[in-house]
């Protein structure tokens, strides 16, 4: 009987087995000799406990933890003194910040860390994580980092004593905004001061403002040609003083087209500014004595899309040919599309806004433009109101002092007598 | 169906255009679907941003699963109400006979507005600008670490001018907004200089609102010629 061969080998089978059986052996050999090698050479290289435990590092010391002032609630501060070996070019790299709660005061969580090397000997950290309702406890860690490659290098880590309990609570005044409050106290005490001497019969000068003097001229151009007069309330809410500004100054508009007989259409992009003009405007023909000519439709919605609203508003300019337009209110990039479109068709228009951006294209398209703060003042000065016109004087009292303040600041800073300007500075 | 959406976006873009040669049919069937389209848009935006996004939601919170797969409850913030009651109260306008109930949540809103704003725009407007505008003219004081002492420090005379520019531009345009003395004499010719100082400002304003708007131009050019006609690629 032939013995079976193997055809790559060309040997018996028994012959194989014993040269693999020699190739493992000798093979097994080699590997176990190399893997004592490499171990030895482990243990040689490896540092030994003892060298780690004595390695000292200062803890951070004079830990404290308080309430954080002048907040809403959920943030403690924690405030320690560096440690001993956070000097410049010191070996501590950042301090652990670690934080436990009443239930298990002694198991601690890392909360944050604050990286070392500050050149002040106090740190702190905002821990914004609490809860009003729980007491903390709280300890700071030294951090650094020991050995010289990337073998033997190992976290050290000293802890601080533990400060606690602590707890959130909210605060209800930030006594950091007190110039603030200051400051509108003072304003809002020239203006009640000027309305009482208004109401009171004296006489408050208000000096000409071009703008307003057209509008009763606008209305009455709008009367004699026989057509209609366009009221745009800008495209913000009822939340934007540029929009309040406008629907009041509105007030003023219709009582004057109610008198003149005057058809005022106000197509408007909000429905909470639809609702509001709609008051305003019956309320003003009410005024003017002719509470029967309102049309509730004189008032509505276009959409709040903001160039849906200049193609809604455009078309009708172009459709219908008011005589007059005003633009009073808060605008974005529909302003000139807007006023070149009433431009185009010989309409005197008014503008009035608080938009930076926007004002120069109602400068450059209408015939009269209110800039900024004259589109507030104007309802006092078309209304002369002892309560508006009291109002206007007192702002500008106010002015008055910031004028004085900024001369003065300049005067303290330039020669170096004080920081006047931090009375100004505002905390978020 | 994409490319149908194409040829009506092209179609309205056009016919909103065509407002450039004069009021037209095609126009006018553009501007329709515009503040048609866009009126019912925001309605249901509105809807679900605020009637259910902000008011269900709060009042009814779901349930939610954090990144650790926990399942986390959230309390009804029941302040939302209060919202609720005032806008109810804002659709009886609807009956004539109770219709005034709806000036409560006006006036409410109006109120709050006013209030909330006059702190803002006090700190930020007023404040700020106040603060930004105090400042040494010529130079600063630098404490010297040699001597311990302050030693001054001229600024540059571009830093001089731009100085002088900021605080004269803040005066006299202060001084322009001064409404209850007559702009006249010394203080008249400050208010000039003010409102020159704003023209200015506008001119430049003008130029750089000028340019951005052209990106929303070359946006529907771009449309026009790319997505529609594929002439450039």
């Amino acid at each position: 009987m032939n013995p079976i061969r193997i055809s790559l080998l060309n040997l018996p089978l028994s012959r194989c087995l014993v040269r693999i059986a020699i190739f493992s052996i000798f093979f097994g050999l080699l590997s176990v000799i190399s893997i004592s090698a490499q171990q030895s050479a482990d243990t040689a290289n490896a540092v030994p406990d003892s060298q780690l435990v004595e390695f000292a590092l200062s803890p951070p010391f004079e830990v404290s933890a308080k309430d954080t002032p002048n907040d809403g609630g959920g943030s403690i501060t924690v405030i320690w003194q560096r440690s001993a070996d956070d000097l410049p070019n010191g070996i501590v790299t950042e301090y652990r910040v670690m934080r436990s709660n009443a239930d298990q005061p002694e198991v601690f969580a890392e909360v944050g860390d604050v990286a070392a090397g500050e050149t002040k000997p106090t740190y702190r950290y905002h821990d914004g994580n609490a809860s009003d309702d729980e007491q903390y406890y709280y300890k700071v860690a030294a951090v650094t980092i020991s050995g010289d490659d990337a073998e033997t290098t190992q976290e050290v880590v000293a802890e601080s004593d533990v400060t606690g309990p602590v707890s959130s609570s909210a605060q209800w005044f930030d006594w950091r905004r007190i110039n603030a409050f200051v400051g509108v106290l003072l304003l809002c005490g020239f203006i009640m001061f000027y309305i009482n001497r208004a109401k009171a019969g004296k006489k408050i000068f208000i000096r000409k403002i071009a703008g307003l003097d057209a509008v009763d001229e606008a209305v009455g151009r709008a009367t004699e040609m026989g057509k209609k007069i366009f009221y745009i309330p800008g495209t913000q809410d009822m939340d934007n003083v540029q929009t309040i500004a406008g629907v009041t100054i509105l007030g003023r508009v219709a009582e004057k087209a109610a008198q003149y007989d005057t058809w005022l259409e106000v197509p408007v992009s909000r429905s909470l500014v639809m609702v509001t003009a709609k008051e305003v405007v019956k309320e003003a023909y009410a005024k003017a004595g002719r509470p029967d000519a309102f049309h509730e439709d004189q008032v509505h919605y276009l959409t709040d899309d903001q160039f849906g609203y200049a193609a809604g508003i455009d078309g009708m300019v172009v459709r219908e040919k008011p005589a007059t337009i005003f633009y009073m209110g808060a605008f974005y990039a529909e302003s000139l599309i807007l006023a070149e479109t009433g431009n185009s068709i010989g309409a005197i228009q008014i503008a009035g806004t608080g938009m930076p951006s926007q004002l120069p294209f109602f400068v450059a398209a209408c015939d009269y433009t209110l800039i900024g703060e004259e589109l507030f003042a104007a309802s006092a000065y078309l209304s002369r109101e002892p309560k508006l016109i009291g109002s206007l004087k007192g702002q500008d009292v106010g002015k008055g002092l910031i004028l004085a303040a900024i001369l003065l600041g300049i005067l303290l800073e330039t020669f170096n007598v004080w920081n006047f300007s931090s009375l100004f500075s505002v905390i978020n | 169906m994409e490319h149908f959406a194409v040829w009506v976006a092209a179609f309205l873009t056009l016919g909103i255009v065509s407002f450039l040669y004069k009021d037209n049919p095609w126009y006018k069937l553009s501007e329709a679907i515009f503040v048609g389209i866009s009126a019912g848009y925001w309605f249901v935006v509105l809807f679900w941003d605020n009637i259910y996004g902000k008011f269900w939601n709060g009042i009814f919170p779901e349930e939610l699963i954090d990144s650790a797969g926990n399942v986390v409850t959230r309390e009804p913030d029941y302040w939302l109400l209060v919202g609720a009651v005032l806008g109810t109260l804002m659709l009886l306008r609807l009956i004539p006979k109770i219709g005034w109930i709806s000036r409560w949540p006006l006036a409410f809103i109006i109120g709050c507005t006013s209030g909330l704003y006059l702190i803002n725009y006090f700190s930020s407007n007023m404040m700020r600008q106040v603060e930004a505008t105090i400042m040494p003219l010529v130079g600063h004081w630098v404490l010297d670490p040699a001597t311990s002492q302050n030693a001054f420090s001229a600024f540059s005379g571009a830093d001089i001018f731009s100085n002088l520019v900021l605080v004269i531009g803040t005066f006299t345009g202060l001084v322009y907004f001064y409404f209850s003395k007559e702009h006249r004499g010394a203080f008249g010719g400050t208010a000039k200089v003010g409102i020159f100082f704003i023209m200015i400002t506008f001119g430049a304003s003008f130029g750089y609102t000028v340019m951005s708007r052209m990106s929303l131009l070359i946006g529907r050019a771009d449309f026009l010629l790319f997505d529609w006609l594929g002439l450039v690629r």
